[in-house]
């Protein structure tokens, strides 16, 4: 997920052959699927590079606003669960790292890209997590939002890509159960634990309606990532489906949508109210709460590592050299 | 100063005896002996495997997309390597 | 806010309790780790281990809870007791500090547990047992993968080796408490030869000091602990201790 916001499709080079083009989208029509040593357009190879390297940043940084509860979690089944989940977003960090770089460029130089800021990830882990009620929204509204994206893309034309989603929509099944069930124990506990549980949807609502990128009319560059099949529904039907999804659950846990604004159409679809674009175009500029904290954080880590990683490739290089002597 | 790159790793894995190993992803790794314990601590978190193997992905040799007609079409006329390509009465039972 | 719980520590509960109390201490300082370790594979590697050693905690928890039979739980050992009431060895507690800390105190205390619970599963309670069982095949792991990281750290870079040879040194210190004589069960002191002979090993490989047996810290085991544990009990009790009474 969390690369529906920033998919910016590169423009088509007129330097390469119509044949080879003409080629290529009729194999993406026929739903062939796509390969690393295929060819493609050096546009989908840049467009594909930089979405699922967002996906992949997007993993990492998210692992930081859920990990900050890892030590504070209220239970040991909590923290065990936790801890799976939060390991799990390392996973797919890792799973779509090496997709990406299946396309051509290193991990190391993607990761690079991220701690330089010249790289983006989904705006939705600049939010902070307050309370221990927000493991829950997070893992419940996130996750849930997550998902509603992450399906498509199990069939997305790039081979790596879909294969890496498939696993990761295989193990996210547990994280959004996860997160309801901590919202369902907060909303049936005392009235302290339901207002922690209302005031972390009463935050996160909003955050994650912007998670599924602009509204169809301004996102200009979709229609390229839907002709090559990377993308297959658009943002507002991601976002529509999962307004749909969430409200019964929300009734079901005896919480309010803050959102006055909310009805249920005659057809059953929930028409919600106007989403502030601009508190999501500030935090895709680096303003939101947790931007320059979350980066700091990733860099401090990276850096703290190297060392470990000089040593690591060190000693490789003294045994290879041992071997060969011997 | 760019990060220096850490070797490629190819993961196969046997998710059951009797089941050849099966490619499941790649992972970074300075070394074999680690390459292989990442494996398991990265691909068999759910009782995935019985069995892994890793292979530095640069030692990996590929067909060439390009050269997909001469490598596999003269494959697909050879129909006559197919049982249903035969004709035999279904009174002859299984065969 | 709520008081702590008493328990009733009969030799059996408070032997559970030491193991207990083991796995979750260093379980609680790898969960730390998570999201910072210094590659993506690694920061699986430690959550790995850390939830192996929570998966210890509570079984060993569940079953001093019913050998207590006090009406308390496995959350209640965990949440509700203050640092003086916890039995683990102060190796555990001991903070992450960087890499090289963190791999040497998982590889002196995995010497250490590995043949622990391997001589465990010969004990005569089921159920002790069962969970040595389990745990040894745990800790094989945690020791294989502790030890590569020492070996690769010590004989690494100049920076690697001089980080590791401080966090053997800093450590070493609070090694003697494991061999420590209990009331019941295994004689931690049978085992002290095998773990001599792991730790030799593995530092001789890494190209590492071993440090003289000299001054050994201890207290653990009866409560008295560095001033490293409060700190982190209190993070990680804190929504147990102010909502009293409240299921999460």
């Amino acid at each position: 997920m969390y690369t529906q916001a920033l998919n910016i499709t590169d423009k088509i080079r007129t330097a390469e052959d119509p044949a080879d083009l003409a080629r290529f989208q009729s194999r993406i029509d026929a739903d062939d699927r796509i390969e690393p040593n295929d060819w493609m357009p050096a546009a989908y190879r840049r467009t594909l590079t930089r979405q699922i390297s967002q996906h992949a940043h997007s993993e990492i940084v998210g692992q930081l606003p859920e990990g900050a509860w890892l030590t504070r979690a209220p239970s040991l089944r909590r923290k065990a669960a936790l801890l799976a989940k939060v390991q799990d977003e390392c996973g797919h960090g890792l799973y779509l790292y090496a997709a990406a770089e299946t396309l051509g460029t290193s991990r190391e130089a993607l990761v690079d890209a991220l701690l330089e800021g010249k790289a983006k990830y989904s705006s939705i882990f600049n939010y902070p997590t307050l309370t221990w009620a927000d493991i829950g929204a997070v893992g419940w509204l996130v996750d849930g939002a997550a998902i509603m994206n992450q399906i498509p893309l199990c069939r997305c034309s790039y081979g790596p890509y879909a294969r890496a989603m498939i696993r990761v929509c295989k193990e996210e099944s547990f994280h959004q159960r996860q997160g309801y069930e901590i919202m369902l124990t907060l909303c049936a506990g005392t009235l302290e634990q339901k207002a922690m549980a209302q005031d972390a949807l009463d935050r996160w609502w909003w955050p994650c309606l912007m998670m599924f990128g602009p509204p169809d009319g301004e996102s200009q560059h979709s229609d390229q990532s839907t002709l090559w099949k990377i993308k297959r529904f658009s943002n507002d039907e991601l976002r529509q489906k999962f307004v749909d999804a969430t409200i019964p659950q929300a009734q079901k846990l005896g919480l309010t949508i803050p959102d006055p604004a909310l009805v249920q159409d005659a057809d059953g679809h929930w028409r919600y109210g106007a989403i502030d674009w601009e508190e999501f175009r500030q935090i895709l500029a680096g303003n939101g709460p947790c931007n320059r904290e979350r980066l700091a954080t990733r860099r401090r880590s990276h850096e703290d590592g190297a060392w470990v990683r000089e040593a690591a490739a060190a000693f490789a290089a003294k045994r290879a050299a041992r071997q060969q002597a011997a | 100063m760019p990060t220096p790159d850490t070797t490629l790793w190819e993961v196969f894995i046997r998710s059951r005896n009797g089941l050849a190993h099966k490619h499941v992803g790649s992972l970074h790794a300075a070394d074999a002996t680690m390459a292989l314990q990442a494996a398991r601590d990265v691909y068999t978190r759910r009782g995935e495997g019985l069995s892994v193997w890793v292979v530095p992905s640069n030692a990996i040799t590929a067909s060439d997309p390009a050269d997909k007609g001469m490598m596999f079409e003269p494959a697909e006329s050879k129909i006559y390597r197919h049982p249903t390509f035969y004709d035999v009465p279904d009174d002859v039972g299984h065969m | 806010m709520t008081g702590s719980i008493q328990v009733n520590e009969t030799p059996l509960v408070l032997y559970t309790l030491r193991r207990a109390d083991d796995a979750l201490v260093l379980g609680h300082r790898l969960s730390e780790w998570c999201g910072h370790a210094p590659s993506l594979e690694e920061d699986m590697a430690l959550a790995n281990i850390g939830l192996d050693l929570l998966g210890q905690a509570r079984a060993l928890y569940s079953y001093a809870a019913e050998l207590e039979a006090a009406g308390h739980d496995e959350d209640g050992y965990a949440y509700l007791r203050d640092a003086p009431q916890y039995r683990n060895l102060l190796l555990l507690e001991q903070p992450n500090g960087d890499f090289a800390h963190t791999m040497a105190r998982q590889f002196l205390y995995s010497a250490f547990a590995d043949p622990y619970w391997r001589a465990m599963t010969r004990c005569a309670d089921p159920t002790l047992a069962a969970v040595a069982a389990k745990s040894e095949k745990e800790s094989a792991y945690h020791l294989r993968h502790s030890s590569e990281w020492m070996i690769r750290l010590g004989d690494g870079t100049e920076e690697s080796r001089r980080r590791a040879q401080t966090a053997v040194d800093t450590l070493w210190p609070y090694t003697g408490e494991m061999f420590e004589p209990e009331d019941m069960g295994i004689d931690p002191a049978t085992l002290r030869p095998e773990w001599a002979r792991t730790v030799t090993d593995i530092l001789s490989q890494a190209t590492l000091t071993q440090p003289a047996n000299t001054w050994m810290h201890r207290g653990g085991r009866i409560g008295r602990h560095t001033e490293h544990l409060g700190p982190m009990l209190a993070v990680m009790q804190h929504l147990q201790r102010s909502h009293p009474g409240a299921r999460w």
